[in-house]
């Protein structure tokens, strides 16, 4: 019973938090690495491409709603989602004709286009603001959970409660779907193998007749894809602000370099690295220890350190990471 | 001869103005910043007690009062201090209806109000670090300390029965001022605080903030925050997780916005804020409306009562000189005298200028006490199905 009690407060304040927001990470790392794969740079803009296509699907879903057109028990975000996708990737696609054409053209060391996203950020970032503003919006409708605490007390009858909210159950379910679909286009596609034939080696992958403009596109609305999907899922599971998908970029950035640069699988372990060690070393394991061990009685919470240093966490892995393995847990592109 | 009279007429004349002034009163409210949503309110407030002064011709000999505005941004210590800098300096003010926000009113009392010798009363500064400060007699607020509010806090939630509680606070002078004095209050009661942490305002998720909480553990959670802020996210997270489901909220988060976002899923929370009622408080609504403003949005009355004690005790003192008439804002506070409601400030004149007392009412039953700050009463809510119902004062 004990031992059950333990495992129940664990899934609640830890495990399902941190799964959902891992998934989160592991698609917005998924987009960076893969710009850094094929057009070899690490695209700062890619938190406020996320903030964008988030917008844009909350306008949208803002439009459906007005309709009267709602998915259930799903949230209608979903059904906005594929034009978010297309409208985010046009976007996409038009900094890279105004802004990346001409630094690739003049074959301009990465460090000039890292500078050039950081300026397209920066746009992105106004523009997000002049489309919806910077106040907080939460645009989840239908179901709100598929389990509540006094549900699940009631079935048990366990002390503990736990929760499950539909969002993050969404957001697993929605990024492990589009984790193999990426995988399926990387490996089993003409296309994908082209992707990989011009991340791997771009003079041969010329020789043998790829249209490097193609795959530079193709990059291009994958990455928004996923920045998009990413950032309707979290903002769906928390909320939307166009700030804090600024700040999300560094826990993406370290997530992506974790795992690798260039690496798709790095991406996704990074994520889920990089989300448990936030919540778990930031989160009080008194009660965890307090039924499994009850003879134990620690002073204190059990709290390896203060919620407010919960974004050091990324940088210490970061450094940790980069220290022993510097191109990252599953050997990717040295940075 | 021709010349000499007029000079005599001139003379004359001159010597009758010197009676009757133009007073001009400072109001440095954060017309921009995080709480700029109040402030015109708090302006119509003190315009109106201003107004109302100056139609009745009766203070020193037919004065008249006009307020001069600047912007103290609630949050910008530097830019607040310039802008009292302004008004005292370069406009001549004979007192300041200010600042809005306690770190800027601390900053601004210290720089210029003090070393000028300029009275300041400020409408919404709680921190109770301004009961204590330095200030040669010249600070006053017509609002209460928080430190008062943490201990009828702590009362309220003792007399439910509950005496272990968590404490999350936003992180800022406001918050930690607030928590920290209702923690002394509590346990000085017998109560455990089991933590008293900060969070953060802004953030996308408070899921970690709260499985701290939860952990610590505690029969209701007390929320030092802001509703359109961090607070609401903290209680959304707790609700969510299951890990409070009793919540206790002090001024910053009892608002309208509590109602829409979490409804029947808080019932049975409780909470106060600082609030007056009784017949002057119902007067200067009513007054507010016929004007054109809200009177009920947050510290307008309490700017209304702020004007009025300040140009009641130029009255007493029969002088505009800072120096002179913060000795009389204590006496026309508090008794001895006939009371005195708002809409009545011609008749406190008339009752001065015949040589009586008053004792200030106004619209927040203004009772003025230690250092020169409001007792203040406090309103008491809680939810009941689903709404936030007044429950009682104290």
């Amino acid at each position: 019973m004990d031992i059950l009690n333990a495992l129940v407060v664990f899934l609640n304040f830890v495990f399902i938090p941190a799964a959902a927001y891992g998934a989160q990470l592991a698609l917005g790392a998924l987009g960076v690495t893969l710009i850094y794969g094929i057009l070899r740079f690490s695209n700062f803009a890619h938190g406020d491409t996320m903030a964008f296509g988030t917008a844009i699907v909350i306008l949208l879903t803002w439009g459906l709603q007005a309709l009267g057109i709602s998915a259930g028990p799903l949230p209608t975000a979903l059904i906005a989602l594929p034009l978010g996708i297309a409208l985010t990737a046009l976007l996409v696609l038009g900094t890279d004709r105004a802004v990346y054409r001409f630094y690739r053209r003049q074959k301009a060391a990465p460090i000039i286009l890292v500078m050039a996203s950081v300026g397209v950020m920066f746009v992105m970032n106004g523009l997000t603001r002049l489309l919806i503003g910077v106040d907080e919006y939460r645009f989840d409708d239908g179901a709100r959970f598929i389990i509540d605490v006094r549900t699940f007390r009631e079935m048990t009858g366990l002390p503990e409660g736990l929760a499950l909210r539909s969002t993050q159950a969404l957001t697993l379910v929605v990024a492990i779907l589009v984790m193999i679909a990426l995988f399926w286009f990387l490996n089993r596609t003409k296309s994908g193998k082209a992707m990989r034939a011009y991340s791997d080696n771009e003079d041969l992958a010329l020789l043998s007749g790829i249209d490097p403009e193609r795959v530079v596109r193709l990059t291009w609305i994958i990455a928004a894809g996923l920045a998009t999907i990413a950032g309707t899922l979290y903002g769906l599971d928390k909320s939307f602000k166009a700030f804090n998908y600024f700040q999300i970029l560094l826990p993406i950035f370290a997530a992506a370099i974790v795992g690798g640069l260039g690496n798709p699988l790095g991406a996704i372990a990074g994520g889920f690295l990089v989300a448990f060690s936030e919540v778990a070393v930031t989160y009080p394991w008194v009660r965890v220890v307090g039924y499994l061990a009850p003879w134990y009685e620690p002073g204190g919470l059990m709290q390896l350190l203060g919620t407010e240093y919960k974004f050091a966490v990324s940088f210490v892995i970061l450094i940790i990471v980069l220290l022993f393995r510097p191109t990252g847990l599953f050997r990717g592109k040295s940075v | 001869m021709k010349k000499l009279l007029l000079a005599t007429a001139a003379g004359a004349l001159l010597a009758g103005a010197a009676g009757a002034e133009e007073i001009k009163l400072g109001l440095s409210l954060g017309f921009t910043g995080p709480l700029e949503s109040m402030a015109p309110g708090m302006q119509q407030g003190a315009e109106l007690a201003m107004k109302e002064i100056s139609d009745s011709g009766l203070l020193l000999d037919g004065s008249t009062v006009t307020a001069v505005t600047g912007d103290s941004t609630c949050i910008d210590a530097a830019a607040a201090t310039a802008t009292v800098e302004r008004l005292i300096a370069s406009e001549g003010v004979k007192g300041i209806i200010g600042g809005m926000c306690s770190g800027e009113t601390i900053a601004s009392l210290e720089n210029v109000a003090r070393p000028n010798g300029v009275v300041m009363i400020s409408p919404s500064a709680t921190s109770p670090a301004l009961s204590t400060i330095e200030d040669d007699g010249l600070f006053f607020r017509t609002s209460p300390s928080d430190a008062r509010q943490g201990e009828v806090m702590a009362d309220v939630i003792m007399e439910r029965g509950i005496n272990t509680v968590a404490v999350t606070y936003t992180n800022n002078d406001y918050g930690k001022g607030l928590a920290d004095s209702f923690q002394a209050a509590f346990e000085e009661k017998g109560g455990t605080v089991t933590t008293n942490s900060a969070h953060d305002d802004g953030k996308a998720d408070y899921s970690a903030e709260v499985a701290a909480l939860a952990a610590a553990g505690g029969d209701a959670l007390v929320v030092v925050g802001y509703v359109d802020q961090g607070g609401s996210g903290v209680v959304r997270a707790a609700l969510d997780t299951g890990a409070f489901e009793t919540f206790v909220f002090p001024d910053g988060m009892v608002g309208q916005a509590l109602e829409t976002n979490f409804g029947s899923e808080i019932e049975g929370s409780f909470g106060q804020n600082p609030a007056a009622e009784g017949e002057g408080r119902e007067t200067y609504l009513s007054m507010a409306e016929e004007a054109g403003f809200d009177g009920s949005s947050a510290f307008s009355a309490e700017a209304y009562d702020a004007a009025a004690l300040m140009l009641l005790a130029m009255a007493k003192s029969g002088s505009s000189d800072p120096a002179t008439y913060k000795n009389s804002i204590m006496d026309v506070a508090n008794a001895p005298g006939e009371k005195i409601l708002p809409g009545q400030l011609a008749r406190a004149l008339e009752i001065i200028n015949g040589g009586g007392d008053v004792d200030y009412d106004g619209a927040t039953s203004v009772e003025l006490v230690g250092e020169g700050e409001s007792a203040g009463s406090f309103r008491e809510i809680e939810f009941k199905n689903g709404v936030m119902e007044v429950i009682g004062y104290r």
